[in-house]
């Protein structure tokens, strides 16, 4: 049922883990299924100026597509600028899977609600 | 990489002798049982054979064994059969929360016709109270089905007291039992008027199954056309799995659910001892030989499942992200789990081909696999 992409990401998986005092924290979680994803992001800044997520890193109690799904949003984000990464969508991080069952898309939106979060958490502090 | 198969309940691989047992009619015994000639009557023989196998095994009579493709077909013939022929008296029928969907989704059609269907609630263990029984009958009430053991938790129902009760009112009563089949005593003259079975869960041919039918009961077939199967199912036998489910029975060896029982007794005690926030559901003590279902907290079930099998070791989970609807199992969330301890839940189930060396293999496996999901679990 699922690309081989998709399994070797869920067994090999990329930035897991917590950041400590992350610049931003999104949390999404599925009403659905009942499962939950946190995203952390640290922020720098580019040659040009522009803010980019300098280190990001994901937690979450899902399924293995939750997990792929995760490893390839925080692959596609990192080293983005914020403006880039706000523009990652769902269909994005499926096509780089090579497509999820239909029954687990929603896992893939998890990760990408998770990713904005923490970028409008992100804003949010900064603009205080 | 070594295979450590724990998935008995869904299928069991099929005996080698029930293979060979089968073979012959593919080839020379090909003949359709209904025709007069030595061909027919020699696939009619092979079908009459394992009739009286299966018949002896639960003590009914051969010609209360109608054959079906499997449980399920069983499952609706019962209760489609049953409801629609006694309609008459009442529309009433009683069943439990955790029965398989193919009861369940049964009921839920007759519903949908009309009928009026009490889901009895079960205990923390599973297990169906049989004063909830008596309190849930009512004037119209036709018919109570209550599965013999569960798939998912294993417990094992008080099937004898439940029949009595439906006796007691002069209810038709059946029971599911594709799980308990062989594998614990039963028997029709407990006062059941209708049992499902299926071979493939007992190292048979899948496509297969049976529905015991009490003498002098009237239902009325899901399937008609010719005179097959005492006239309850039409359509040509299919011979060669209808043998090798004679044979499955005849050579099932109750001595190997000792050994069983003593590795699930094994995993169970390795599993608590090596795993912390780890939790055993179902009974403790009402239970198959061959089921264990834990909780791993924090853990998903279906991303463990699949770590599981990367590492051989196959079994299967309640977690909603593996069901196709999303929800974590019914027969779980009746027995008062939470969904989110549902949702990191993980079914075991051995069958005979299992060794102590496969136990001890999943017990070197299972606590690493937990541990890696669990540092990327945000619990
Ligand atoms: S996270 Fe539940 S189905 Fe993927």
């Amino acid at each position: 049922m699922y690309t081989k992409k998709v399994i070797q990401l869920f067994k090999h998986p990329h930035n897991v883990g917590k950041i400590k005092n992350p610049d931003g924290l999104g949390k999404a979680g599925n009403p659905v299924c009942g499962d939950i994803m946190w995203i952390y992001i640290k922020i720098g800044k580019n040659k040009k100026g522009e803010e980019t997520i300098k280190d990001i890193r994901f937690s979450t109690f899902g399924c293995a597509a939750a997990i792929a799904t995760s490893s390839m949003v925080t692959d596609l984000a990192k080293g983005k600028t914020i403006s880039e990464a706000k523009k990652i969508t769902r269909k994005d991080v499926a096509d780089e899977l090579g497509g999820l069952p239909p029954v687990k898309f929603h896992c893939s939106n998890l990760a990408v609600d998770a990713l904005h979060k923490a970028i409008q958490n992100y804003e949010k502090k900064k603009h205080k | 990489m070594k295979k450590v198969y724990l998935d008995n309940a869904a299928t069991t691989p099929q005996d080698p002798e029930v293979v060979e047992a089968m073979l012959p009619y593919f080839k020379e015994h090909f003949g359709n049982p209904s025709s007069i000639h030595a061909f027919g009557q020699k696939a009619k023989e092979g079908i009459d054979k394992a009739r009286k196998i299966i018949a002896k095994k639960i003590k009914a009579n051969p010609d209360e064994i109608i054959f079906t493709s499997g449980g399920t077909e069983a499952n609706n013939l019962a209760l489609k059969g049953i409801a629609h022929t006694q309609k008459a008296k009442g529309n009433h029928i009683i069943t439990s929360q955790i029965e398989h969907h193919s009861v369940l989704n049964t009921a839920r059609q007759l519903e949908k016709e009309g009928f009026k269907v009490t889901y009895l609630k079960v205990d923390k263990e599973g297990l169906v109270d049989p004063k909830e029984l008596e309190k849930a009958i009512t004037k119209e009430t036709i018919l109570v089905s209550v599965m013999a053991a569960n798939n998912e938790i294993g417990t094992i129902e008080p099937t004898r007291e439940l029949a009595k009760v439906a006796r007691s009112h002069k209810i038709y009563f059946h029971t599911d039992a594709v799980q308990a089949f062989c594998k614990i005593p039963f028997d029709v003259g407990w006062g059941i008027d209708l049992a499902s079975f299926s071979a493939h869960k007992i190292h048979g041919p899948k496509g297969i199954g049976a529905l015991y039918i009490k003498r002098g009961t009237k239902i009325q077939p899901r399937q008609v056309g010719g005179h097959q199967e005492f006239e309850k199912r039409a359509g040509t036998e299919n011979v060669p799995a209808i043998v090798g489910f004679g044979k499955a029975v005849e050579i099932y060896n109750v001595d190997e659910l000792r050994k069983i029982a003593e590795l699930r007794d094994k995993l169970i005690e390795g599993v608590i001892n090596k795993i912390p926030k780890v939790k055993l559901n179902g009974p403790k003590e009402k239970r198959l030989p061959n089921i264990a279902n834990f909780s791993f907290l924090g853990v998903e079930g279906e991303a463990l499942l699949m770590e599981l099998d990367s590492k051989g070791i196959a079994c299967s989970t309640g977690s909603a992200c593996a069901a196709p609807t999303l929800e974590p199992s019914h027969v779980l969330q009746a027995i008062g789990i939470t969904a989110i301890v549902a949702h990191s839940s993980l079914r075991m189930s051995l069958g005979k081909e299992n060794s102590e060396e496969d136990i001890d293999y999943v017990l070197e496996i299972l606590p690493q696999a937990v541990k890696n999901l669990r540092k990327i679990s945000p619990f």
